[in-house]
Formats: C-alpha cells, structure tokens, sequence
C-alpha cells in the first residue's frame, strides 16, 4: 500500500462544513489607499496576515465585481479563520464583510473615513487580537481526503513538464476525482491547440459550449491586440527545450487534468457546485490563477515547474513538482516534491503520484511548503480593464 | 538493453528523450506507466525532452503524441530520427495559411 494512505490527516472543520488546512487570521484591505493600515495592524499582531494589494479604487461593472469576489473568496477560503476587513469608506467595506460572515466566522469591518489610520489601526488591533486569540484556540480534528479542495496550474514549462510532472498531477487528480474531491484547472490563455481535447472531457454538451466560448473570447482579445499566438508559440525558449508546434505545448498542459471529466465551467473566483474536475476561466499568470482558485475555496495548490517558477499565495499553500534535474539541483529550496526519478526509470506514473500525495497529507497536516517558508506571498488580483 | 525513451501513450508516433541520447545506440521505448512498448536505433543524437520517431513516417503524415496529432511531417521521417520545427509543423498554423492536409 502506497506510504500517503498510510497517514491519518487533519485540518479546521469550518461552520459552513468546509475544511481548511490553515488557520490563517487575515487583515483584507478593500482598496490600495488603505493598504498601510492593514499592514499597520499586521505588524503590532502576531499570527495575522496582511492582504494589501494595488487596486478597488473607480473600478466598475464585471472588473470591480471580480476585484470583490476575489477579496470576498479569499477571506471565505476555509484556511482562513477569521477575518478583519479595512477600506477607506463604510459601504464598500460592509460589503465585503457581510459576504465573509456568511460563513459564520468571524468577521469585521473598519472604515477610515472620519478616523484616520492611527485609530483605525488602533481599533482594528484590538479586534485583530482577540480573532488570533479565538483562531489559535481552534483544534486540527480528523478529515477525509474528499475534504480537500485541490488546485492545478504549471508555470516555465519546459518538456519535463508535459513529459512527468503534468502526468503526475494528472494521475493524483484521477485518483482524487474517483474519491470524490473538487477540484479545479483552468489556463484559457494556455490550452489553444488542445481545446478539443478539453471539449471532450466536459460532463455535457452545455459545459463544453460555456468553455468554448471563453477560449473564443480571448482568442478575440489577442487577436483585437494585433497580436498572433500562432506566431509566437511555443516560444524559442520551449523549442530550445524540444517543444515543436502550439498543440503539443497545449497537450502537455492538459495532462494536469488527467482522464478526469470537466463537471462545470466557472466564471474567475467562482466557487465550483459539486465534486469533480471544474475549468475555471482564468490568466496562465502564475500568482493571478492561483490567486483566484484561492478565492474559489480551494485549500491547497500542485503547481508543477520546468524551468523553476517560484510563485506561492498567502492563504493556499502551494506544492512545487518538477521533473527537470537541473532545476531540482540549482533551486532546490523551491521544489517540494523531485519527480525528476521518473526520467531515470526509477519509479512510473503512479510512484510519481504516490510522491506527490505523501507531500499533499504533510502540507495538510502542517508542513510549510517551500514557498511559505520562503515568504513567497503572492496575493495578485486579475485586471479585465482599465479603472474609470 | 536501457530504458531511454518515454511515451505518453503507446500508439504515440513520437516519444520523448528521458535523458540525452546519441546516434547508434540502441534504447527501450516504454510508456509513464513503465510498459515496454519498443526498441529503437538512434539515427542521430536527441537531447533530452526532444522527441524521437518511432516509426518511418511519409511526408504530411499527422504525428501522433499524446494519442494526438501535434502537427504534420513536412518531410519523410525515419525511425530513430530526430522529430522537431525542421522536419514537423503546427496544423493550426498550416490551417491558419489554409493549406489542405490528407490524414
């Protein structure tokens, strides 16, 4: 029997039913300007989180809708116990917060209007201490795999990628789906010359039209931008790696999903219905599709690397994978699982899976990944246009 | 005789270098799931991650990897060849200049 079936895991059994593997305290700023006040309180509070990011300011319409439901989903994510939210005007901020507390945790909101950061910070400290005090009381208690909501993208994708480390999560998400566990994959700016193959895994013909017309639409946008992705993929980097033709770069990619059938399509942040495989419609950027499966409700990322991306996110915690030698050798302090062994023939598909999962049931269990211990907290929310 | 060659599916026209290969020798093709599928000769050397052929392939052929076509021979393709942008192309691209194809 494979080691990771062997291991008993435990996580925070949420009010809603959800199961996180954090118990992170999170200070969420609603707009850029109340940035300073959020980081304020994180510096006077041990064992908080700050969430400052660049935008919420003269947003409007679809933008501003996934700028909130991206700050909402995070604060929502079952890794986060309590929440402390901070804008510049009472409204927006309410929003945010009323949203988050329907998961019946903790959640504040303060404004700084009228109060200026000092005493906002002051109030927000003392709410701030009392939710770590509440969150550093909660017990771990025994889950169930199907428990845990898993995340996939890949990023500087070389030919090791679509060779091993896709596979690799491929398989660990077959074995998932038939367990019963949501997950989630997406990359619309990736997949061209493999969205057949995706259409013919959908669930049914609507799920595979609701995709279909996402890939289209941004199909359009890199075409309204005078720009050919024909011409520029794979890029000189993957042929130097041994990649040929767009399709096979695309066809590496979708190895992440397996044999696995897409249950549903899903807007950017949007929290999938069901078990099952969803295809959410999102950036290839890195830290921007992680951070929206965050927002999602997934609780733990696989993020499998060629070259060596080194992206990790504030509240889910990111598992590296690379098959590539060279990288599991000079950046080392970056890759939690090396299925490099699979290029030397020294275990098969399923070893490789049995690896990665052994490394999932520690990180559920507590085990910092390389990126959390590294700091690497990427909270990058995904632009559709420009603000008024 | 040594494992050198991975397929991601064992009908696959093309499989990948597991590590550098060089001309002459003689490796096992076997598939992620460690099944042996094949023997092939190197006609030239493959660096690893690029793709080998495994059969001889005739001008304009689909090349299948991943069970799927990832492009079309532009020209005759022997086995043990090095299969890559000088001997491969994209269909996408070759459908976006409207060039028709046979299977």
């Amino acid at each position: 029997m494979a080691t990771y079936k062997e291991i008993p895991l435990t996580g925070y059994r949420r009010d809603n039913g959800r199961v996180g593997i954090r118990n992170h305290v999170l200070i969420i700023s609603v707009d850029d300007i109340s940035n300073a006040a959020v980081e304020g309180v994180t510096r006077l509070i041990r064992g908080t989180m700050a969430l400052p990011h660049p935008y919420g300011r003269l947003q409007f319409g679809a933008d501003l809708n996934l700028t909130f439901n991206t700050l909402i989903g995070t604060g929502m994510n079952p890794n986060v116990a309590a929440v402390v939210v901070i804008g510049i005007e009472p409204n927006w901020t309410d929003y945010i917060v009323s949203a988050i507390a329907k998961t019946g945790k903790p959640a504040i909101g303060f404004s700084i209007e009228r109060s200026g950061d000092l005493k906002t910070i002051e109030k927000a400290s003392w709410k701030a201490k009392e939710f770590v005090h509440y969150a550093s009381e909660l017990p771990r208690v025994p889950i169930d795999w199907k428990e845990i909501w898993v995340s996939t993208k890949c990023g500087e994708s070389d030919t090791t990628s679509g060779l091993a480390s896709n596979p690799t999560v491929g398989r660990v998400f077959e074995r998932l789906e038939k367990n019963g566990n949501t997950l989630i994959f997406g990359e619309t700016t990736e997949v061209t010359g493999a969205e057949d193959k995706i259409m013919e895994q959908c669930a049914t013909p609507e799920v595979a039209a609701q995709f279909k017309a996402a890939f289209d639409n941004y199909q359009e946008l890199v075409e309204s931008q005078g720009v050919s992705l024909l011409g520029t993929q794979p890029t000189e980097g993957n042929i130097r790696g041994g990649l040929s033709t767009i399709e096979e770069k695309a066809l590496g990619n979708v190895e992440k999903m397996g044999r696995c059938t897409v249950a549903s399509f899903l807007q950017p942040a949007e929290a999938p219905r069901g078990p099952g495989l969803h295809f959410m419609d999102s950036s290839s950027a890195a830290a921007e599709m992680v951070t929206l499966c965050c927002a999602a409700g997934a609780v733990l990322h696989l993020f499998t690397t060629g070259q060596g991306n080194i992206i990790g996110n504030p509240v889910e915690p990111v598992i590296k994978l690379s098959a590539n030698p060279l990288t599991v050798a000079t950046m080392s302090e970056h890759i939690d699982v090396d299925i490099s062994g699979l290029l030397r023939f020294e275990y098969n598909l399923d070893g490789a899976a049995d690896r990665t999962m052994e490394m999932m049931s520690h990180t559920i269990n507590g085990r910092l990944t390389c990126a959390e211990t590294l700091r690497h907290d990427e909270f990058v929310l995904t632009k559709l246009y420009r603000s008024a | 005789m040594k494992k050198g060659v991975l397929l991601h599916d064992a009908a696959d026209d093309v499989g990948v270098a597991a590590m550098d290969l060089k001309v002459g020798e003689e490796v096992e093709a076997v598939t992620l799931e460690g099944k042996l599928v094949a023997q092939v000769k190197l006609f030239e050397d493959v660096p690893l991650g690029h793709k080998v052929a495994m059969r001889d392939m005739a001008s304009e052929k689909h090349i299948l990897e991943y069970g799927r076509a990832i492009g079309y021979a532009v020209a005759p393709i022997a086995a043990g060849e090095h299969v890559h942008v000088h001997n491969i192309q994209s269909l996408r691209w070759a459908a976006s200049k409207s060039k028709v194809l046979e299977h």
